[in-house]
């Protein structure tokens, strides 16, 4: 199972803060999760195709970042702290 | 000698007292010749004098980058303590919003750290702003410039 978190605009837009995602044997990388999110259409198609930072485990990582089952997987636009 | 680290790192809705967070710096170490602090306070971002904000943040990571810079910029500068606060949830036009704080034998280490751990909280720390207005609510975009000032510690990396 994946633990997946979205934050600020982006959890606005998708209507949703957390979710769980089955684990699939053909997830390699955050890109999958990405690609299998993208697939459901509105709202998410637009709300990914802005400027999204991903982190894995509570860290900032690229998209072809490798994941494994049990991970928690966070999408939020660029910070806007301080 | 051993020197006691008493880093501190707080998320918190409510205010902070400046003086407070300086005595903490004064008490920390024997031997720091400077202390440097910053105090980041709410501005308005559209002209509107109902302006507010609402902060919210991806609490168990801001707590580990916030870390990571203080680590990183010990690193870099001889700080003995340091201290970032950061306030969420509802703040008002003038309000303080953020803190940081460093101690140091020397007073250039502490302003250079200071300086380097407010620009990497603002690039890089899980934070939001949204702003609430008469007209309504709206996310804060992030600003080129903020990543601008914090790509000069790479340059100021690499050439130092």
């Amino acid at each position: 199972m994946l633990k997946i978190l979205y934050f600020a605009r982006l959890r606005d837009e998708v209507g949703c803060s957390k979710e769980l995602l089955q684990w699939q044997d053909h997830f390699a990388s955050v890109n999958d999760i990405k690609t299998l999110l993208n697939q459901r259409g509105e709202p998410w198609q637009q709300a990914f195709s802005d400027n999204i930072l991903h982190a894995v485990n509570q860290h900032v990582v690229q998209s072809d970042h490798a994941i494994t089952d049990g991970d928690e997987i966070a999408f939020f636009p660029p910070v806007t702290g301080g | 000698m051993l020197v006691l680290t008493l880093d501190q790192i707080t998320i918190q809705t409510e205010d902070f007292n400046v003086a407070q967070e300086h005595q903490c710096l004064l008490q920390d170490a024997p031997n720091i010749g400077a202390i440097v602090t910053f105090t980041g306070l709410v501005k308005e971002f559209t002209k509107d004098d109902n302006t507010s904000l609402f902060l919210e943040h991806y609490s168990t990571m801001t707590e580990k980058v916030l870390a990571d810079i203080i680590q990183q910029a010990k690193q870099r500068w001889p700080i003995i303590n340091s201290r970032i606060i950061h306030r969420i949830g509802h703040l008002q036009l003038g309000e303080q919003i953020v803190f940081v704080g460093a101690n140091s034998p020397h007073r250039s280490d502490a302003f250079a750290a200071c300086e380097f751990i407010i620009d990497f909280l603002k690039t890089e720390a899980p934070f939001w702003k949204k702003e609430i207005t008469s007209e309504g609510e709206s996310w804060v975009d992030a600003k080129e410039s903020d990543r601008k000032t914090r790509e000069r510690w790479y340059n100021f990396i690499e050439s130092g």
